[in-house]
């Protein structure tokens, strides 16, 4: 990351308040993410990990503090935010009355795409065969992959990855690695959260930012 | 002009200003409110027509009057906090929701009352009155679905998008009310005329609807105060006041 | 990579998405339809049968259950794709908000408004409508469903989010409907008594252009709470 050019600063947080239910989840919470970056979020459950991650996103909006992206308040910038960004939360946002291929087809022209192969990208992501299977008869793993597939043909910096992992096989969840360290070579950033081990992507290259559940 | 406006966004601040307002809402509502309705009641000219029943008028007008000014209120103040996301603004409009629905509960009530010397029943379908119990409708939907959310921060900013949608709305229901009455009416169920009302009726009746307005302001800032203190309780100035209040 | 999808495209990809998703799921299209007729056929029950009284309440009751049946649609409007993480997509996408809500609007009236219109004349039919009211009827719910869909979408989009959304929904939108109830009944009875009612469907039309042009940004607004 001592490349001059990964040095940009992608989203930056200011002083962010989270509060769910009269509890403070983090109070003034201050952070920058760089050009380069895979970012984890880590802390026990009810830590605020996803609130967190919304809130970068701007689906959320904090109590109090601000996000930037790229020194301007998202709020204000929310269409050229939006060009940058792709969120996966929790939700896969897959429609089971849709096909794999139609369900992928629509997200990506949702986000504004229209040159891509969804044949190849859903084999890249271990769905040939079943790209005219409806959503709904699918794994839960392969339901997940349908929505993962984005990921391969997308030219946003800023993925937010909600517990991308989940539901996943060991060769899928390598795939995703080296996926990942690609995006951060060419300049992107990773935002997640996940609950487990990596093992391309090494501590030394993985940054985190700790959220502890506390009462007051 | 919004730098002082954003002032107040902070929630201790917009705290102490309501402290500040407070006592002197309250004493001049308190004033006002005595002098009028002692006077419309007691020593103002019986009218000719309706003879003492219309005294009514002395409650029944302003409240009918305030409702709608209490809408308007809430609905700028919600529009503040949504265009300029002050949150301490959307919850001056949460406070004043269920002040306005009573108010406008009690022009309603005032004019079944009016209605039943005046045409003989309770409840007759004028316009005014049609208009009356659809606010109270619009004041409900605002204050259910402020209590609907569980997240009251949320909340507020759900009823501050319902009061603005209503505030537009309410000219367009107001004037297709106001028509289908016409349409519908026979002519012979009509308030009389409004006849020039002599000075020592009207001038009572000024001073309730003001201290009307100035009583709800009093009591919103109570609630106001109330709904900062609620929404903060975990904040250290809080703490430290709760502290000084114990200690008195 | 290229990102040439123009607002019209956005706007007819997720119509048609909506349309699909619909024609798979077709029970949602005949249940508000149903409520819609079940209702308008309880009146006679109720009041008696008589052809002069049912004529005189016809388009009222006609216009109220209509009134009921589009809240009674709407309600699954935004839900399953707040479920399933589609509405979070659509509030992250590119494409501006107003344009991508007023697409499923759309689809959502072809899907619920449009069969309203096609049955209504025959539910005219038994409730005895002066034959002259026919074409005043079709027209009023022609131009007043979409406002009553774009009206009811706000009150969805506020209540999304919510567990118990139905009788909420009621409280904040049925006040919302009462102008086009006022207009659209008097313009068919006006047309029963062979007047013109050109001015009271103008008055609705406007309503759908001031509709047109705010609600979506209302319904923005509102999604962006309900999903926060």
């Amino acid at each position: 990351m001592a490349d001059n050019n990964q040095q940009q600063v992608l989203v930056r947080a200011n002083e962010l308040t989270c509060i769910r239910e009269d509890r403070i989840l983090f109070d003034q919470l201050s952070f920058e993410i760089n050009a380069g970056d895979i970012v984890q979020i880590e802390g026990p459950n009810g830590a605020g990990k996803t609130s967190l991650l919304r809130i970068i996103a701007g689906l959320s909006r904090p109590y109090a503090g601000e996000i930037q992206y790229i020194d301007t308040d998202i709020t204000q910038c929310r269409d050229e935010f939006n060009e940058d960004l792709l969120y996966l939360g929790h939700l896969a946002g897959v429609k089971s009355e849709l096909t794999a291929n139609e369900n992928l087809n629509f997200n990506l022209r949702l986000s504004g795409y229209d040159d891509f192969d969804s044949y190849d990208l859903l084999a890249k992501v271990n769905l040939g065969g079943f790209e005219e299977a409806l959503a709904g008869h699918l794994s839960a793993g392969q339901h997940r992959r349908t929505a993962l597939a984005r990921l391969w043909h997308t030219n946003c910096k800023i993925w937010i990855l909600d517990e991308p992992f989940t539901a996943i096989d060991k060769k899928g969840v390598e795939e995703l690695e080296q996926l990942f360290i690609k995006h951060t070579q060419s300049g992107g950033c990773v935002i997640m959260t996940t609950h487990q081990d990596m093992s391309l992507i090494t501590d030394e290259v993985l940054r985190k930012i700790k959220l502890d559940y506390r009462f007051v | 002009m919004w730098k002082w406006l954003h002032s107040y966004a902070d929630p201790e601040r917009a705290y102490k200003l309501a402290s500040t307002l407070l006592p002197w809402f309250a004493f001049s509502a308190i004033l006002l409110i005595s002098v009028g309705t002692i006077w419309g009641m007691l020593f103002a000219p019986m009218d000719y027509q309706q003879g003492e029943s219309f005294r009514i008028i002395y409650i029944h007008v302003p409240s009918a009057s305030m409702s709608m000014a209490a809408y308007m209120a809430m609905a700028s103040a919600s529009f503040v906090g949504i265009v300029w996301q002050i949150k301490t603004a959307d919850w001056v409009a949460a406070s004043i929701a269920p002040i306005g629905a009573v108010i406008t509960f009690i022009a309603l009530l005032t004019g079944a009352a009016w209605g039943k010397p005046m045409w003989g029943t309770w409840w007759v379908w004028d316009a005014r009155l049609t208009s009356e119990l659809v606010l109270l409708f619009l004041y409900l939907g605002v204050i259910s679905l402020y209590a609907s959310f569980e997240d009251k921060v949320l909340a507020a900013r759900a009823a501050g998008i319902l009061a603005i949608v209503g505030v537009i709305n309410i000219p367009i229901i107001k004037y297709s009310v106001d028509w289908w009455s016409s349409l519908h009416q026979p002519a012979t169920i009509k308030i009389t005329e409004k006849s020039a009302m002599p000075m020592e009726m009207l001038a009572p009746l000024l001073i309730n609807i003001v201290g009307f307005g100035l009583m709800i302001g009093a009591i919103t800032l109570v609630r106001y105060k109330a709904e900062i203190l609620a929404r903060n309780g975990m904040r250290p100035w809080v703490r430290e006041l709760a502290k000084a209040e114990a200690s008195k | 990579m290229k990102r040439g999808i123009s607002y019209t495209q956005a706007f007819l990809t997720l119509l048609q998405r909506d349309l699909k998703i619909a024609i798979r799921h077709r029970g949602d299209i005949f249940n508000p339809l149903l409520f819609f007729v079940l209702v308008v056929t309880l009146f006679p029950l109720g009041i008696g049968p008589e052809p002069q009284v049912l004529s005189r309440v016809a388009p009222g009751i006609i216009w109220v259950a209509a009134l009921l049946a589009s809240m009674l649609s709407l309600e699954r409007l935004f839900k399953a794709d707040f479920n399933d993480g589609s509405l979070e997509q659509m509030l992250l996408s590119p494409q501006p908000l107003p344009i991508l809500v007023l697409s499923k609007v759309l689809a959502h009236w072809i899907l619920t408004g449009v069969p309203l219109i096609l049955v209504a004349p025959l539910l005219a039919v038994l409730l005895h409508l002066e034959s002259n009211s026919y074409t005043a009827l079709i027209l009023t719910l022609t131009v007043g469903t979409p406002v009553l869909s774009l009206l009811g979408a706000i009150g969805v989009a506020l209540t999304v989010g919510l567990r118990k959304g139905g009788v909420l929904l009621s409280l904040l939108i049925l006040p919302l409907y009462i102008p086009v109830l006022i207009f659209a009944t008097s313009a068919i009875d006006a047309a029963g008594l062979n007047l013109p009612y050109t001015g009271q469907l103008a008055i609705i039309g406007a309503m759908l252009v001031g509709s047109l042009i705010m609600a979506p940004f209302a319904i923005g607004a509102s999604l962006r709470v309900s999903t926060n």
